[in-house]
């Protein structure tokens, strides 16, 4: 009890310092006073009293300095003092103070805001409890998209079968709907989730109820909808007494039974629903319930206490077997496995080595930046020596010297990590609001992310403070007043000063090489043969299933509407097709030779996509037919069914053979094939390449269409005239238009962009590195040897000498630094391949400009101390010193 | 002759303590005098010293301090030993005489005694 009392009573006297030392005083006076009287009566003369007294007294100055240690708290003291030395050494030299603040700000922005996504994406919980334990079951293979799983019978019967799960729910993410509540009518987004889904994954209202799965009693027998605090704010203001009351989606009514928490925004981290419904109630109604063959559910499920993911995936496989037996047309049989839910199913581990990789590119700007900041550090110090030796022979302990140098560097880094920190708050706010649509990813800075500021903040701060300390550590203030400022250097050992150059430029090549591998692999991204042109064209989706039209009716409305939207002026060629590639949603539907009698999966000969189009659709969507002939509105259900398919497709089934004029049997028609598109992407970009068929239109009936318009006018100007045409022929249906480019740009180009810009900045920044290192050692170089150059060139040297004198040792280390920076980037070639689509860092493009850039970025930092290397006066410099 | 021993830390804060116990409130200087008394001039205190190991006595809670006119009608800053400081006081004379006896008992060791 005794220390802490002693440290309160400390902290207390603090700020009272001058009144303790004002009661000192006084207690000294009346000790010398009373000393001297007794020494008087003792017979001294009152001078020689008064000596006596204060001999006997000792040292009044080291008895106050012992009676402040004991009073105050020293540490702090001393600590303040460095302090406002610090800030009055700072002040001083404003110039460099700028330099370190700004390197500081960006080297810790980048992290901070590295951090922030991270910390938004990977570290953000979604909401629901206990995530350990929770899993997206996922085919082995990839066929079936990013999140679907199996049709909804089997997601049935694994949920009934299996004996590792305590509890399974299937979700429909691609269930939209128009919404109207008190005449107002807007269009939301939401999952169709079986009824257990807020209970699996243990969600509790916010307001009101969330539906169980005691409230499902087959098809349509539970119309609830539980809306999201988004939507709840949005479109409902917030107000509790919507709950009870009834919505309209689809024009089917739906009870509100509740809001979902804040927090919770269902089980994806990009994609945010605004509703959730009972899947018995969904869109599609009973078909897709019984439909074993349309692969519609995301199954995820809790494991159940003790249970493995291994069991359980081997449990789950048992089952998947016993299906295939049982449903040999439908169910393959194929394994599964478990993967943790959030990040688009399989993309998790893309997204993540990307954060990773961003990540480690981050602590390599802030390394740099680190060496950068060691170097003006070290020079400084050595500018310093003179002061520093003084105060050492003035009795300062090196102790002291140390902490006064590290208090320095620990005083401006935490000035540039709070401007860091800020910079980054303003970064992350701009990230949140940047792409809205994008699932309105959480990117908000919270303790967690500040307290990771602060801790790179000070660790840079001793990274790059050891460096003076240790010189100031080794300095011998004799030997340094006896020589004056210039300790000479050896040219040819290596200082640690040159170390650190290297290490940055190293760093800065690496950093720039990644930022063009970025640049590149987006070139490529763009450029990528999507196999058909976004540009230039434009979706209107129109759902006529809402709209009151009976048999044939539907098929001739979208015939008008093709015509109407071509009819308007500059369209070049629509056409409407079932689904635009890369949305998702897709799944391999079984192909099997003409004359299979058993339509078991075993016996299919693939698995294609399936795309139903209008005849005039691969025009607009500016995907170019190889061969044969597009569909026409003859092809019907009386004529015979017909399909096109694309180069993969025809190479799987016939080799070398022509496709035109063959056969197979889909959907359970006997299919001629009319025409070879060329390949493209359909599902991601990574995707390699997929056997795709394209149905006929007239053949397949769809109440959903989207019409792809293509034409030579603004995307705004052909929306506006769009719009009216198609509302004209049935008034009351949903459309919406939207440009195909920009639809695709979130879903799409956005990673790309993303990663693109992520990698873009770091390479700006440490070329700003590399020329504020080379320019720092160079410049420094030059003013130190100013004198010395002065000689040369009163001596006669030549212009050449004086440069190698001035930047020759910057340049050898730009070299050697660039080599090993290009070097490690071509190792680390699989990072980067992974970071950045289509990267290849080995490409003579990239390692060309890295060099070009180092090149020029070390010319232009070197030539402004070249250039005063090379105008020294000898005469005006002899004359100064 | 040999120089006169400096005082430490510790053993002034037990002087200190024990004046106070012997002689009730006491000023700094009084405190100075009566040590260099009873050790019979064999310490010397640099007088100064003193006024640290007070505050931090005081601090402790081991010593109470109030300003009085001294005995020639000075202002002088008067310490007396708290209750805190009488335990303080009964348990550092407690290992005091600990030590001692164990030093004592070193001391007295014959090449003997240890066979």
């Amino acid at each position: 009890m005794r220390p802490l009392k002693r440290l309160f009573s400390r902290v207390l006297n603090f700020p009272s310092r001058s009144r303790g030392d004002e009661r000192l005083r006084e207690e000294i006076e009346a000790h010398l006073a009373a000393q001297t009287e007794d020494n008087i009566r003792a017979g001294m003369t009152p001078q020689e009293a008064h000596r006596q007294a204060r001999l006997k007294f000792g040292s009044v100055e080291a008895v106050r300095a012992d009676y402040h240690a004991e009073a105050g708290l020293p540490f702090l003291d001393s600590l303040l003092m460095d302090v406002r030395y610090a800030l009055r050494v700072l002040r001083k030299s404003p110039g460099f103070t700028l330099v370190v603040l700004l390197t500081l700000m960006l080297g810790i922005g980048v992290n901070v805001v590295v951090c922030g996504v991270i910390n938004a994406v990977l570290l953000h919980p979604l909401g629901v409890s206990d995530l350990a334990s929770l899993y997206q079951i996922r085919h082995k293979q990839w066929m079936s998209g990013h999140a679907l799983t199996t049709s909804y019978p089997a997601f049935d019967d694994f949920r009934q079968r299996n004996t590792t799960f305590s509890g399974m729910a299937g979700i429909n993410s691609y269930s939209s709907a128009g919404l109207v509540w008190r005449n107002a009518e807007l269009r939301v987004a939401g999952d169709e989730v079986t009824g257990n889904y807020f209970d699996v994954l243990g969600v509790q209202p916010e307001v009101g109820q969330f539906f169980h799965a005691t409230d499902e009693h087959g098809s349509g027998s539970a119309p609830f909808v539980v809306l999201s605090d988004g939507l709840w704010r949005e479109a409902f203001n917030a107000d509790p007494a919507v709950v009870g009351t009834t919505i309209e989606l689809n024009k089917h009514p739906f009870t509100v039974m509740g809001v979902a928490p804040a927090q919770f925004h269902g089980t994806e981290q990009f994609v945010w629903p605004e509703y959730w419904i009972p899947i018995v109630n969904g869109e599609m109604g009973q078909d897709y319930l019984n439909d074993r063959k349309d692969v519609a559910v995301t199954v995820i499920g809790r494991l159940k206490p003790g249970v493995t993911a291994q069991q359980a995936t081997e449990n789950l496989n048992a089952i998947a077997a016993e299906l295939g037996k049982e449903y040999p047309e439908s169910d393959d049989g194929q394994p599964l496995r478990l993967i943790h839910p959030g990040l688009e199913g399989d993309q998790g581990d893309v997204i993540r080595g990307f954060l990773y990789s961003v990540t480690a590119l981050a602590v390599l700007v802030l390394l740099a930046a680190c060496a950068n900041l060691a170097t003006l550090f070290a020079a400084r110090a050595t500018d310093r020596s003179r002061e520093l030796a003084l105060r050492a022979a003035l009795g300062s302990s090196r102790r002291r010297l140390v902490k006064q140098l590290l208090t320095e560097a620990i005083v401006v880094s935490l000035m540039g990590g709070a401007a860091g920190l800020l910079t980054a708050y303003f970064l992350l706010g701009v990230l949140a609001r940047w792409y809205p649509d994008l699932g309105r990813l959480a990117v908000n800075a919270d303790a967690r992310v500040y307290l990771a500021g602060l801790a790179l903040t000070l660790g840079s701060a001793l990274l790059f403070g050891m460096v003076p300390a240790r010189q100031a550590w080794q300095t011998s203030p004799l030997q340094i007043i006896k020589g004056g400022p210039m300790d000479p250097i050896p040219l040819r050992r290596v200082a640690l000063r040159d170390l650190l150059l290297g290490v940055q430029i190293a760093i800065c090549t690496l950093l720039v090489t990644a930022s063009l591998v970025a640049v590149q692999g987006m070139v490529h991204a763009l450029h990528a043969p999507l196999g058909f042109q976004p540009q230039g064209a434009m979706l209107a989706e129109v759902d006529l299933s809402q709209a009151e039209l009976e048999g044939n009716q539907v098929l001739e409305k979208q015939k008008e509407m093709i015509e109407a939207a071509r009819r308007i002026p500059g369209v070049t060629a629509v056409g409407a097709v079932s689904r635009t590639p890369m949305t998702g949603g897709l799944f391999g539907i079984p192909i099997f030779p003409p004359g299979t009698t058993e339509f078991k999966l075993k016996n299919s000969v693939l698995a294609a996509y399936r795309f139903t189009m209008s005849p005039g659709y691969l025009e607009a969507a500016g995907t170019r037919l190889l061969r044969g002939r597009d569909f026409s509105w003859h092809d019907t259900t009386e004529t015979p069914y017909v399909a096109i398919v694309n180069e993969t497709f025809a190479r799987k089934m016939w080799r070398e053979t022509p496709a035109i004029g063959q056969h197979f049997i889909v959907s359970g028609h006997l299919t001629e094939v009319v025409g070879v598109a060329q390949d493209g992407k359909y599902h991601d970009l990574q995707e390699s390449p997929q056997p795709v068929v394209y149905l006929a239109w007239s053949q397949n009936d769809y109440e959903h269409a989207i019409f792809v318009v293509r034409s030579l006018r603004t995307p705004a100007e052909i929306a506006a005239a769009l719009q009216p045409a198609l509302s004209s022929i049935e008034p009351n249906v949903p459309i919406d238009v939207e440009s195909w480019y920009h639809s695709l740009e979130y879903y799409v180009l956005f990673p790309a962009r993303a990663a693109t810009a992520a990698l873009g900045v770091m390479g700006l920044l440490a070329a700003m590195l590399a020329v504020t290192g080379i320019f720092g050692m160079a410049a420094y170089n030059v003013s130190r040897r100013i004198k010395e150059l002065g000689i040369r060139v009163a001596l006669g040297a030549r212009a050449t000498h004086v440069l190698r004198a001035a930047v020759g040792r910057p340049m050898v280390l730009l070299g050697v630094g660039s080599a090993v920076g290009l070097l490690s980037g071509v190792v680390a070639s699989r990072l980067l391949e992974q970071i950045v689509y289509q990267a290849n860092p080995r490409d003579p493009v990239v390692v060309g400009g890295a060099v070009l850039t180092m090149v020029l970025l070390g010319v232009a930092a070197s030539a402004v101390p070249a250039l005063r290397a090379l105008a020294v006066d000898p005469s005006k410099l002899m004359r100064e010193e | 002759m040999r120089p006169k021993r400096d005082v430490q830390q510790g053993t002034l804060a037990l002087m200190i303590l024990k004046t106070l116990d012997l002689l009730g409130p006491l000023h700094g200087y009084g405190i100075a005098r009566r040590i260099e008394k009873i050790s019979g001039d064999l310490l010397s205190v640099n007088q100064g010293t003193l006024y640290p190991v007070l505050l931090r006595l005081e601090q402790e809670g081991a010593i109470a301090s109030e300003w009085a006119p001294s005995e020639n009608n000075r202002r002088a800053r008067f310490y007396r030993l708290t209750r805190a400081g009488h335990k303080l006081l009964a348990a550092e004379k407690r290992d005091w005489e600990q030590t001692a006896a164990i030093i004592a008992r070193f001391f007295d060791v014959k090449p003997g005694d240890l066979a």
